[in-house]
This record gives structure tokens, C-alpha cells and sequence, in this order.
């Protein structure tokens, strides 16, 4: 599939993510945000550097290490991302959903 | 003489006893293994414990009859591992030097991760399944339970048996039509995933048979707190779900032991490499089963196809060969249904569970991931194979430890 960000053609599965996490850029993710509702602050940004940190780091993401992160804590992370916070997060920043493990 | 020291004599650790004592034999090798306890269960028992299908007697046996004579077994607490210097410490301050370290600790429920999950309401109106006592617990509260609001939960990812949850709530709905209740009792499945499994071919199948057996999906729930005065769990995100009964998974994490050696993640599982079983910061430490961190499932069909894998690298490891990143993440597990019948999953890390015959590719007789009463059957003979073949390293005839992608309906 493929949907119109900032100008640019940009490959997504059928779940809205990014294929490809190098086509996406700050403006790409301010679009997604849009269309979820969420108008992204300071505080959203340190989360989805966080995120982007760990996918290129090829470590696994879950709620409870992004609580124990120093980056944010899960109340606020929820705050800023209501609904399905990881999910949504990881959306915006481009980064694959997080496979949960078996 | 050298020294093989096994770390847990469940269904892991005696697997690799009964794998290894023909193999590294005196006087050139001695097998160790340690276990506090007395008991072996057969965990997946505690499923039908709650529900009066199974008897304390039929998932209780001893350790000892499942270890080789010829296996040293030692019965105590352990302190410390010292990887550095190749010990363990055990609980009286006896020092054992080990040349070759398998770890097969395990999982374990840790309900003190959820604020409020241990209050006076645990194991009265709040339960878990994943322990001997907890099911125990359930089976005497519902034998009496005269309904309401049942919430099957699971807690956080990942967990041992991930299907266990969803078996539960087929068997309560079945229960309930059985004690003639059904209508009195209002079951819910909630889970922090998206849907009721994470795979999604299964997650289809599963989500329509729990819709057909009337049972309510909340999902993406990421538990914050119990409230077991005013009968309530709450979610991060303010999400309240009422029950007048819970059966809870709580947070799985690896053995304290590993948290006291420093060896393990933030849920003290212990990184280790996915297809040799090797831990990634020792060489001559191995982990099996559950309290590995590789990315499959916790369950004792993933243990034994490890376990097979696994004998044959410790081999090459003793004689100095490179490791066989072998291991790709084989499952298989039947899923109860409730009424007689149940599903068959088979699947790895790169293939999902999907339909098809097993383990004869188009013959059968088991049907993947669908429900049938022959597969309920291949659930219940699993009890006698885990006693009489599983633990004493038995192949399982027709079945590799590898998964075999013949007779399975994947799309390309």
C-alpha cells in the first residue's frame, strides 16, 4: 500500500506502518500524529527518539521497559499517546509494531 | 573428571539429564543436577485442576523417579551462580565448579508486579492457574461459585503457555453449561494484545470461536492496578473492567537466582543466542526452556524440541566443535476448546500457526487449527507421553524438532 505524507509517496502495510523505516522523516511522523488525533509536543519527541533508538539498536520494545526507560513513565506515556500508546508510537515514528513475544 | 551441573530438575533440566547421562559418561564426566523441591508437576495439569478434570494425583509425581541413577541429584536452594569462576553457590555455602552449566530455572508468576494483584482478595476472589495452589484455590471457589462477572486476564507479555489463558476461558464457558449455569455468568477475555493471540492467522480463528461461545474480548488492556475492594482492574489509561471474579495471569520473570547472579534481563530471562542455545556472555553456559530470552514460546513442547538441539551442541561444545544455530523456535501446542474437542497449533519464529494436517503432510490425523474431537484426544494422551516419553528424552516418533512446513496451507 502506499499513502501520501509530506509530499512524498511513502510504503505502508495494510496496518498503517511504514515499510521502510528510511523513508520516513519528522514531517512524515507530524502527518501520522494528525491522523491520530495527536498534535506532537517535546514531550511525544523524546518518547519516539526513544523508540527509533531502540528499533536501530535491534532491541525489543514493550511497555514495561519504555516505563523503566528514564524517558517517560507508562501514565504519561498513555497520556500522550491514548489508546494503544505503543502501538500508535511506534506508527509515528516509523518503527515496525512491536512484535510481542510468544 | 569433568563436571556437567544441570540448574532445575523440571521438565527441561530432566530432559537433559536423561538426554546427557549416555552420553558424557564416568570416569570422564559426572552430571549434577540441582532442585529444591520434591515434587515434579505436570504443569499443563493446572488447566484442568480448576475445573475438576484432573485430580492432584495426576500431575504430582516425584523428581527422583525421573532422574538417572547415574545423575547426581542434590536437593537445595540455590544461592549464586558465579559465572566468572564457573561456580555455583548453593544454599548452605557448598561451592560447585561446573565445567559445562545448563540453566533451566524456569518461570515464575510474580504477582507483586501489579499494585494491588497480592491483597487479602488473592486466591478468594482474585486467582491465578499458573501455580499448584492457586488452581487448587479455583477449583474449590468455583465448585461453589454461584456466577457473575468472570474476567480471564493476562497480565503482560511474555507468559509461559500463552494459550493457557484462552483455554481457560473455553473450559469455563463449557463448565458453566455443564453445571447448568451459563446464563448466570458473564465471561470476559482481557489481554494487553490486540486480539486473542499474537499470531495472526490464529488470532482469526480464535477470535470467532470466542464470539461463538459468547465470550467478550477486551483488548489492549495494560494493567495498572487491581482493585479488590470495589471488584475492579484499571488500565494506564483509566480503562475500568468490573468482576466479582479474577483469574489472572500475572507477570512471568525468570527465577530470582538469575537477579542474584546478575545474569538476566529486566524480567530475569537470560540472553542467549535463539538457535544454539547458548548464553550470549558465557561459552560454557547453556539455557533450555523458559528461562531463556529467545523469542519462542514457554512451553514444554518448545523444551523438548530444544532439548534435542540442544544435546547435540553440548556434545560439539565438549569436543570443541562450532556450535549448530539450529534451533528455529518450534511450538506445539493443543488448544482446548471446551465441549470435547480442540485445536492444533504447529509453528516456529519465521511461520506463523496455519491450517493444514499433521503430523502426516494431508493425511492427519490431527487437523491444524481447527477444532476436532481427535485433537481433544491428542491433548489428553499428551499427559501420558510427557510422563513416559518427554521427560526421559524419548524422540517423539513423526514429529522433528525442527518444523516442517509439508502439508500446511501457507500463503505465497
Amino acid at each position: 500500500m502506499e499513502k501520501q505524507y509530506a509530499g512524498k509517496t511513502i510504503q505502508v502495510n495494510e496496518e498503517g506502518y511504514l515499510k521502510n523505516f528510511s523513508e520516513w522523516t519528522p514531517e512524515v511522523g507530524e502527518e501520522i500524529a494528525k491522523e491520530n488525533n495527536i498534535t506532537l509536543g517535546a514531550r511525544h519527541w523524546d518518547v519516539l527518539k526513544y523508540l527509533q533508538g531502540e528499533f536501530k539498536a535491534e532491541l525489543p520494545i514493550s511497555i514495561r521497559k519504555i516505563g523503566k526507560s528514564n524517558v517517560v513513565d507508562i501514565k504519561e506515556f498513555y497520556a500522550l499517546f491514548p489508546q494503544g500508546p505503543l502501538k500508535t508510537a511506534s506508527k509515528i515514528a516509523g518503527i515496525p509494531k512491536p512484535a510481542s513475544c510468544l | 573428571m569433568k563436571r556437567l551441573v544441570i540448574l532445575g530438575a523440571g521438565t527441561a533440566g530432566t530432559m537433559m539429564a536423561n538426554h546427557l547421562h549416555n552420553e558424557l559418561k564416568r570416569p570422564d564426566w559426572e552430571i549434577t543436577i540441582i532442585d529444591e523441591k520434591e515434587e515434579h508437576h505436570y504443569q499443563p495439569g493446572y488447566l484442568f485442576l480448576p475445573f475438576d478434570i484432573y485430580s492432584p494425583e495426576d500431575i504430582i509425581k516425584t523428581i527422583d523417579e525421573f532422574v538417572p541413577k547415574d545423575v547426581h541429584l542434590i536437593r537445595s536452594a540455590i544461592q549464586k551462580i558465579v559465572p566468572e569462576e564457573n561456580k555455583v553457590l548453593l544454599a548452605n555455602d557448598d561451592v560447585l565448579h561446573y565445567d559445562v552449566l545448563i540453566i533451566a530455572t524456569g518461570a515464575k508468576i510474580a504477582p507483586e508486579e501489579v499494585e494491588g494483584m497480592l491483597s487479602n482478595a488473592w486466591h478468594h476472589s482474585v486467582f491465578d492457574f499458573y501455580t499448584f495452589e492457586g488452581a487448587l484455590a479455583l477449583r474449590n471457589k468455583l465448585r461453589s461459585w454461584e456466577g457473575g462477572k468472570l474476567l480471564v486476564h493476562i497480565t503482560e507479555m511474555p507468559i509461559k503457555c500463552p494459550v493457557a489463558p484462552l483455554e481457560f476461558a473455553f473450559l469455563a464457558d463449557s463448565f458453566f453449561k455443564n453445571k447448568g449455569m451459563r446464563d448466570k455468568v458473564e465471561i470476559t477475555f482481557v489481554t494487553p494484545l490486540s486480539g486473542a493471540f499474537t499470531k495472526p492467522k490464529a488470532t482469526e480463528a480464535l477470535d470467532h470461536l470466542l464470539a461463538e461461545k459468547g465470550i467478550k474480548i477486551e483488548s489492549d488492556f495494560a494493567i495498572e492496578s487491581v482493585d479488590s475492594i470495589n471488584r475492579k482492574i484499571i488500565d494506564y489509561g483509566g480503562r475500568e473492567i468490573e468482576f466479582d471474579l479474577l483469574v489472572t495471569v500475572p507477570t512471568n520473570k525468570g527465577d530470582a537466582v538469575i537477579e542474584r547472579s546478575g545474569m538476566g534481563d529486566d524480567l530475569n530471562f537470560i540472553p542467549t543466542n535463539k538457535g544454539s542455545l547458548q548464553s550470549l556472555k558465557h561459552e560454557n553456559v547453556f539455557v533450555i526452556g523458559d528461562a531463556s530470552n529467545i523469542p519462542a514460546s514457554k512451553a514444554g513442547s518448545v523444551a523438548h524440541f530444544e532439548a534435542e538441539i540442544l544435546t547435540e551442541n553440548i556434545l560439539r561444545f565438549v569436543k570443541g566443535l562450532p556450535l549448530k544455530e539450529e534451533f528455529d523456535g518450534h511450538a506445539n501446542c493443543f488448544i482446548e476448546t471446551g465441549g470435547g474437542k480442540a485445536l492444533l497449533i504447529d509453528f516456529n519464529y519465521s511461520h506463523e500457526p496455519v491450517e493444514g494436517s499433521f503430523p502426516f503432510p494431508g493425511v492427519g490425523p490431527l487437523r491444524l487449527l481447527k477444532e476436532s474431537r481427535m485433537n481433544h484426544m491428542g491433548k489428553l494422551a499428551f499427559r501420558w507421553i510427557y510422563w513416559n516419553m518427554l521427560l526421559k528424552g524419548t524422540h517423539i516418533p513423526f514429529v522433528s524438532a525442527t518444523m516442517s512446513e509439508a502439508g500446511k496451507d501457507y500463503e505465497h
